[in-house]
């Protein structure tokens, strides 16, 4: 064996010095592409917030209205008079209840696949819910207004006629998407947001957690209330709230659904009412762009669309981060 | 060629923590000279330093001088890129390149440096193969993964892959702490031969490892935790193990230590 | 692991949770012990029937959730299925076009709706991916600091912007500010701010899973930082960053806000990007979506919606499908 040839060490190879040259060259051409990709990502965010203030503020300094608190909507004119209350409440109120129907779902589901189901069956269970977040948002519009909408129906009549005194519960007289059934629709599109989050925090719970409370003697449900879910809670949180974020800026689904108020229809705190919804009401009104200050107006509701957005999944962040650094 | 390496008065840096302190050695050329000590002595770190891969974690930084023979390793026009070319390194856990195959894997390092011709390749790979002892073992399966071997053949594979790029000084990082004791027999007997066209350093946690492969044995020592750790001795393998001239030596070699 | 722990532990009379019970049982009644303990004893004893329950219940939900997630879906997609089942099976669907069909003529192809879907998405995916792509690994392998977090906080804000804001800020720079009109190209831009965030991160996830010993190994052998990173680091996460590409592409194709803003239909085919109307399958289930009252344009409609679902579930398919056959195990 000892008499096999080694590869011998030779002098500087005069190749590798040009390698080493060309090599640094291209070290720096490399992580200066990558740095003007990550600066393109700082301007393109740093355009929208300018472009969409531009072109807001002339609208709104021509404004009649009070922008916050008003829940007309005429931008067109000499005397436009826009507000965004109803969308604000629409918008909101929708979003709540998807939250409310889809985590407490998503959390059992996420709970299901990590903690329950059989081994065969959490990899598939986990695949078909994210099947539902694969199916395009327009299909979700389709099935909720030709299909979902009849079932879900009689049971907004059947509330309205019992708990009608509630002032959330009062009749309407709206038959089309309530702000209660697109909370409903809302919910299962965000429903696998929620539980891919959850699971993903879940199935890292510390295994000696788990049978720290097993051993004991505490029954598989008090394990999970124990140690599970006390571990995932900041990251159901910020699902919770990635999820919402989704929800206040769905559009398309919502547009479908939307049932459009008459201007001066009286003020309802009725979740069966109708309304419009900040991206639906710019989407349905997408043939007005014409006119620069009836964009503008729009343009003004997208801005407050995307603070709302904005701090929201700021939130989830900050959770996100928080938890890191206990668990690091 | 083997080239010896000169060291003076080096110490090492992450961000304002100092590591290693003061170090000035002489590490001959053809022999092989063994780093023991304790767990953060800064003898790992202080190995980094001699092909200046301690540079890839962000703060680190050294204040002295390595000489490789008349070059200066951290003369403002050396590049890293180059030291490291020179100087090859085998890591503690055997890290193959898991998209490429056995034969892609010892030829990388030339292959990713621009050689393109395909006979050269085949001539190199094979030698450096014969080189670790594993040719005979993975001759037939050249276009299989690296990552299906054995942790034995894997470390061996590193080390083909080292030595296919024809370095002057091979480090090496407890080379053997991941593997099972006959394949770290079999890189120990390959360590031996190969000091006979090699300048190798190489860091050990286990003293009779140190004891059977290395002519020459370099104790470091700390002095507390978060202190910088320190070269105490550098002499001939047999004299620090039997007549060491100083006592924390004699204390870590006899077990006294801690 | 926590399948045979929880079986062991499964409550019902003869589990560890009874054998707890007679414990404590005698443990009370033997041994004299300080009232508090003997109430810690008591508690655990009494309620272990209430625990059994709730232990069943809370099964029950979670299976019950799991169905409840479950039926949206198979609905979902047996209504579409069944209703554009016929429409898709007819060859004219995947070679022609709607041009000269009214809203009250059956059939129709939806040829030139698919092609519009795959061209922008394809304008989409070259002007994103290489951002997004670039902009992961300086986070990973260069960024350190200040402007990596700036970057890293916009990629979050570019994820929160809903489709119908990214639209807008098109509209306002495309249309408002430079005057030209709407097309097909506008919509690609919008998407790319879409896509940008998903992929950057997806990327960044895949990056951060390639071993640091790799970058190490391909180091020592003086091999420069951006060979390593285009020759070691990229091939190896290179399944998992299709995957998000795929994923991401499958994301922005179902978009439609984007479309009613920027791409305005036609029933024509069109296959140039920078001119004119270009149409898409969302903006066909829209225009027929007007008239669903109509049989023959309902039929388009969710026609046009299986088609769109077909082409989102192959991407999905496909991206989980190469990320199996990953070389860096999650």
């Amino acid at each position: 064996m000892s008499t096999t040839s080694l590869p011998t060490p030779t002098g500087q190879p005069t190749e590798s010095r040009a390698a080493g040259r060309s090599g640094r060259a291209g070290d720096r051409l490399f992580s200066g592409a990558t740095t003007i990709s990550g600066i393109i990502v700082i301007g393109i965010v740093t355009l929208i917030g300018v472009f969409l203030i531009a072109q807001a503020i002339p609208a709104l300094l021509r404004n009649n209205a009070n922008f916050l608190t008003s829940r007309e909507w005429s931008p067109g004119g000499d005397h436009p008079r826009f507000g965004i209350l109803e969308f604000l409440w629409t918008t909101v109120t929708s979003s709540l209840i998807a939250m409310a129907l889809a985590v407490p779902v998503g959390v059992g589901v996420a709970l299901f696949i990590t903690q329950y189901a059989p081994r065969w069956l959490r990899r598939p269970a986990a695949n078909l819910v994210d099947l539902l977040a694969a199916v395009p948002s327009i299909v979700y519009g389709l099935w909720g207004l030709l299909t979902f909408r009849a079932v879900i129906r009689p049971f907004e009549q059947f509330l309205q006629q019992k708990f009608g005194w509630f002032p959330l519960f009062a009749p309407t007289p709206i038959s089309g998407g309530t702000i209660f059934f697109i909370g409903i629709v809302l919910a299962i599109m965000i429903l696998p947001i929620v539980t891919a989050l959850s699971r993903e925090v879940f199935d890292q719970t510390p295994a000696a957690h788990k049978e720290g409370a097993l051993a004991l003697g505490a029954t598989h449900w008090e394990m999970i209330r124990t140690s599970v879910l006390p571990f995932g809670k900041p990251g159901v949180i910020s699902a919770s709230m990635l999820a919402l974020g989704r929800a206040l800026g769905e559009t398309i689904a919502v547009t479908f659904l939307v049932s459009a108020l008459a201007g001066g229809t009286p003020w309802t705190w009725s979740l069966f009412n109708g309304g419009e919804t900040f991206a639906s009401k710019i989407a349905n009104n997408a043939a007005e762009f014409s006119n620069p200050n009836k964009t503008g107006a729009y343009i003004a509701a997208g801005l407050v669309l995307f603070v709302l957005t904005f701090v929201v999944n700021s939130i989830a962040r900050v959770v996100i981060e928080r938890r890191k650094a206990f668990s690091e | 060629m083997a080239k010896r390496i000169d060291v003076s008065d080096l110490n090492v840096y992450y961000g304002d923590f100092k590591a290693v302190e003061g170090v000035s050695m002489t590490v001959e050329p053809r022999s092989v000279t063994a780093f023991i000590g304790p767990s953060g002595c800064g003898k790992s770190t202080f190995l980094r330093t001699l092909n200046r891969m301690h540079e890839v974690t962000p703060g680190g930084r050294v204040e002295g001088k390595v000489m490789l023979d008349d070059q200066d390793l951290y003369a403002p026009s050396m590049d890293p890129v180059h030291v490291r070319r020179t100087v090859g390194m085998v890591f503690q856990r055997p890290n193959p390149f898991p998209t490429m195959s056995i034969f892609d894997n010892v030829a990388a390092g030339l292959r990713l440096n621009g050689v393109k011709s395909r006979s050269t390749l085949e001539g190199i790979v094979e030698k450096s193969l014969r080189g670790a002892n594993l040719w005979n073992e993975v001759k037939d399966r050249l276009n299989k993964p690296g990552a299906g071997l054995s942790g034995g053949q894997q470390q061996r594979l590193c080390i083909a892959r080292a030595i296919a790029v024809q370095p002057q000084v091979l480090l090496m990082d407890e080379p053997c702490s991941a593997l099972d004791p006959i394949s770290t027999l079999a890189i120990e007997e390959l360590i031996i031969r190969l000091k006979s066209e090699y300048t190798i350093v190489i860091v050990t946690h286990n003293m009779q490892q140190a004891a059977r492969v290395s002519d020459r044995t370099a104790f470091f020592n700390i002095k507390a935790t978060g202190e910088p750790g320190r070269l105490i001795e550098l002499d001939d393998t047999a004299k620090i193990f039997n007549n060491p001239s100083m006592k924390a030596t004699e204390d870590y070699i006899s077990g006294r230590f801690g | 692991m926590t399948m045979t722990a929880h079986d062991e532990t499964r409550p019902g009379g003869t589990g560890s949770g009874a054998r707890l019970g007679t414990t404590g049982g005698t443990g009370t009644s033997t041994t004299p012990t300080d009232p508090g303990r003997r109430d810690l004893i008591e508690s655990m004893d009494r309620p272990h029937r209430g625990r059994a329950i709730k232990d069943h219940v809370a099964r029950i939900v979670m299976w019950g959730s799991f169905v409840l997630a479950v039926v949206p879906l198979v609905w979902i997609l047996w209504t579409v299925a069944s209703n554009g089942f016929h429409m898709i099976t007819t060859s004219l669907w995947w070679t022609g076009n709607q041009r000269n069909i009214n809203t009250t003529d059956a059939g129709g192809g939806a040829r030139h709706a698919i092609e519009g879907t795959l061209i922008q998405a394809g304008a989409t995916a070259a002007i994103a991916v290489p951002i997004a792509i670039l902009t992961a690994i300086y986070l990973v392998e260069y960024g350190r600091g200040r402007l990596a977090r700036v970057i890293s906080f916009m990629v979050d804000i570019l994820s929160g912007v809903p489709s119908i804001v990214a639209a807008l800020f098109i509209y306002a720079v495309w249309v408002t500010t430079f005057g030209i009109d709407r097309n097909g190209f506008a919509v690609s831009l919008s998407l790319v701010l879409l896509m940008i965030p998903t992929v950057t991160r997806s990327t960044e996830e895949m990056l951060k899973l390639v071993p640091n010993e790799l970058r190490e190994a391909s180091y020592a052998l003086g091999v420069p930082k951006w060979v390593t990173i285009v020759r070691v680091v990229l091939p190896t996460a290179f399944s998992g960053i299709v995957t998000g590409v795929l994923l991401g592409l499958a994301r922005v194709m179902g978009e439609t806000a984007p479309l009613l803003i920027l791409g305005p239909y036609t029933k024509n085919f069109q296959r140039d990007l920078f001119n004119g109307n270009m149409p898409t399958l969302p903006t066909m289930i829209n225009e027929d979506r007007s008239d669903f009252a109509l049989s023959t344009a309902a039929e388009r409609m969710w026609g046009a919606a299986l088609t769109l679902i077909i082409l989102v579930l192959l991407l999905n398919l496909a991206g989980r499908f190469i990320a199996r056959r990953s070389a860096v195990a999650k």
